[in-house]
């Protein structure tokens, strides 16, 4: 490459051209820092006032002032886990029936309208849950869960609580429903990329389809599937509509599953507003975000390196 | 591996095959469902108001959402035009000046670090910069922000895209003697030009129905913002004020306690996402030979 876009023929133009585009990309990394450092500039009110407390308590009274964030990153967490346990398996076996067991029209088929439904805009999944998932919540599956498992020591008290409808497993379940579309179709482009070879042998040795998958697949495309975990994740804790309508927004921590919570992004997204004319409350809000800035930042940077030794390990 | 018995083995290859039969099933249905019932709300709540009226009390029949719609094409057009060019050139230097070159990596990586944050953060970002010391909630601050969400996907797109074109037509074009810009726009960008229409709209159908960054930015409006001057920036719009779109609009009506609201908001929903299917769509048959880029 560099012997073709030569420096022997270098003419003013062509200086000019280069330039600008080396400006564009290096904007993409100003730009990065720039989010890091305004989100920290325009919580420093808020870091002077409360310190680490923040990350720990869970006060939250914008009238009297008193503000923790750790409602907040607990229930980005928590929906965030509900939808990788629910998601993740799932995404990985219907993956599978698309590689695997079904007919090459029908995985294109549904291969193509899954990556239609990866551009559905999260603010139609959020809508969906409120109006639609939240009321069979709340009449169906919540007393049943109750019913069925809230009698089982620790455990049950997942399900205690009365059935709102509304709340964290929602919340969840709509994560979920959202980042699944994703997660199939990484699982199915590492699921394809295994040699047919591979495959065909372990067949050929009279393995099932299920040996094939868990000791041939599998291991080939662990660190790909790994990797996509890692992306699905990534959107979920950021989710910022799909969460607002069903989780509840109420700063309370509850180990039931059933109760409202919040996340950092539907706090921000509620509470902006009000927060507009108050110095310190606008400064809580933007420390939260810078929190979630530093947890994704955290996870994208495991991602790509796990991603980069990927791609290191399949050149050698 | 422990012996098992061949049948034991055959029923746990059927039971896992049943189990991924069901889940498609289940995921399937749940996906098609929720289509379903966009489509069908959607449609039932559409009427003519819906695309010539402008937003207004919940009591009034006819209101529909005539400012959101203009005012999201006016918000994405600005993001286009902001982060399309500036996406193209950057995605030009990877992969066409500093391939192997260090700078290269670090901007692919902090590409992909800004994908990955969240939108709602964009959002922040923007108002802390835009919306606080210039032009308050306006939508050249929504603009903005969606071109930053649209800046780093389309700027690898285009070096995926433009990796593709062989090496000998960079070659001959320029043992011609064609300086490099020259070769880049005429030949390499005429060589890819499916590829990047194809990575141009997708981000766009993207940016398009994200609703978290405009929250505070370009924030809402229950009019038409035409600059009011005369003469023909009348039917301009004037981005410095706060601009309907319908994302937001949406998310209001969804939250609020009226009937007549929630049905205009499944009537926005359908549209939205009538158009960012179809606009997906488009660009799939633009470029039905590559793969679309997730990471």
């Amino acid at each position: 490459m560099e012997k073709s876009t030569g420096k022997a023929r270098t003419n003013i133009p062509d200086l000019i051209f280069r330039g600008i585009t080396i400006i564009c990309a290096v904007g993409i990394v100003v730009i990065m820092l720039a989010i890091g450092i305004e989100l920290f500039r325009n919580s420093l009110p808020s870091i002077r006032e409360f310190g680490w407390r923040f990350l720990i308590d869970k006060s939250w009274n914008p009238v009297t002032g008193e503000f923790g964030a750790a409602s907040s990153i607990y229930g980005t967490l928590v929906s965030t886990l509900i939808a990788m346990i629910i998601a993740v398996p799932m995404g990985l076996i219907i993956a599978l029936f698309l590689t695997e067991l079904s007919h090459p029209i029908v995985a294109r088929i549904v291969g193509s309208a899954i990556e239609l439904l990866a551009a559905i805009p999260s603010i139609i999944y959020g809508m969906w849950g409120l109006f639609i998932l939240v009321p069979i919540m709340q009449s169906k599956v919540e007393p049943w869960l109750q019913n069925t498992f809230g009698d089982i020591p620790l455990f049950g008290v997942l399900f205690h609580g009365p059935p709102m409808g509304i709340g964290m497993l929602t919340a969840g379940i709509i994560l979920a429903l959202m980042i699944l579309p994703f997660i199939t179709a990484v699982t199915r482009d590492v699921l394809d990329m295994v040699p047919p070879v591979l495959k065909e042998a372990g067949h050929g040795f009279g393995a099932t389809m299920w040996e094939v998958t868990r000791l041939v697949s599998m291991p080939y495309g662990i660190r790909g599937i790994v990797g996509a975990m890692f992306l699905g994740l990534g959107r979920a804790i950021g989710e910022t509509m799909a969460v607002t309508f069903v989780i509840g927004n109420s700063h309370t921590i509850s180990p039931s599953l059933f109760e409202s919570g919040n996340s950092i992004a539907s706090a921000i997204a509620l509470e902006f507003g009000e927060a507009i004319n108050d110095p310190i409350f606008k400064a809580v809000l933007i420390e939260l975000g810078l929190i979630l800035f530093v947890i994704t930042f955290i996870f994208q940077i495991l991602a790509q390196l796990w991603i980069a030794r990927l791609k290191k390990h399949e050149r050698s | 591996m422990r012996t098992k018995s061949l049948t034991a083995r055959r029923l746990l290859d059927l039971f896992i095959r049943t189990l991924a039969f069901a889940s498609s099933i289940i995921g399937i249905i749940f996906l098609i469902w929720i289509l379903w019932d966009v489509a069908l709300r959607g449609f039932s709540a559409m009427d003519w108001n819906f695309f010539t009226r402008r937003t207004g009390p919940f009591t009034i029949e006819e209101t529909g959402m005539a400012n959101g719609i203009v005012g999201t094409l006016y918000i994405t057009v600005l993001a286009t035009l902001l982060g399309v060019p500036i996406g193209l050139l950057a995605g030009i230097y990877l992969s066409e000046f500093g391939r192997t070159h260090p700078l290269s990596t670090s901007v692919r990586f902090f590409s992909n670090i800004l994908m990955g944050t969240p939108s709602i953060l964009i959002g922040v970002f923007v108002y802390a910069i835009i919306v606080v010391p210039l032009w308050g909630f306006s939508g050249i601050a929504g603009g903005v922000a969606l071109a930053i969400i649209m800046l780093p996907v389309v700027a690898r797109t285009t070096e995926d895209i433009l990796a593709l074109v062989p090496n000998e037509l960079r070659e001959s074009a320029l043992a011609l003697g064609s300086p490099a810009w020259k070769m880049i726009v005429q030949i390499v960008f005429r060589a890819a030009r499916s590829g990047l229409i194809t990575g141009v709209l997708l981000a766009i159908a993207r940016v398009s129905g994200e609703t978290a960054p405009l929250l505070f930015t370009a924030f809402n409006n229950s009019h038409f913002t035409y600059f009011d001057t005369g003469g023909p920036l009348q039917y301009v719009y004037d981005l410095r004020q706060p601009t309907a779109n319908l994302t937001v609009t949406i998310f209001n009506y969804a939250m609020s306690p009226y009937e007549r609201w929630k049905e205009q908001a499944w009537a926005g929903s359908l549209l939205i996402t009538g158009a960012i299917l179809f606009i997906s769509i488009i660009a799939r048959i633009f470029f039905s030979g590559g793969r679309t880029r997730r990471v």
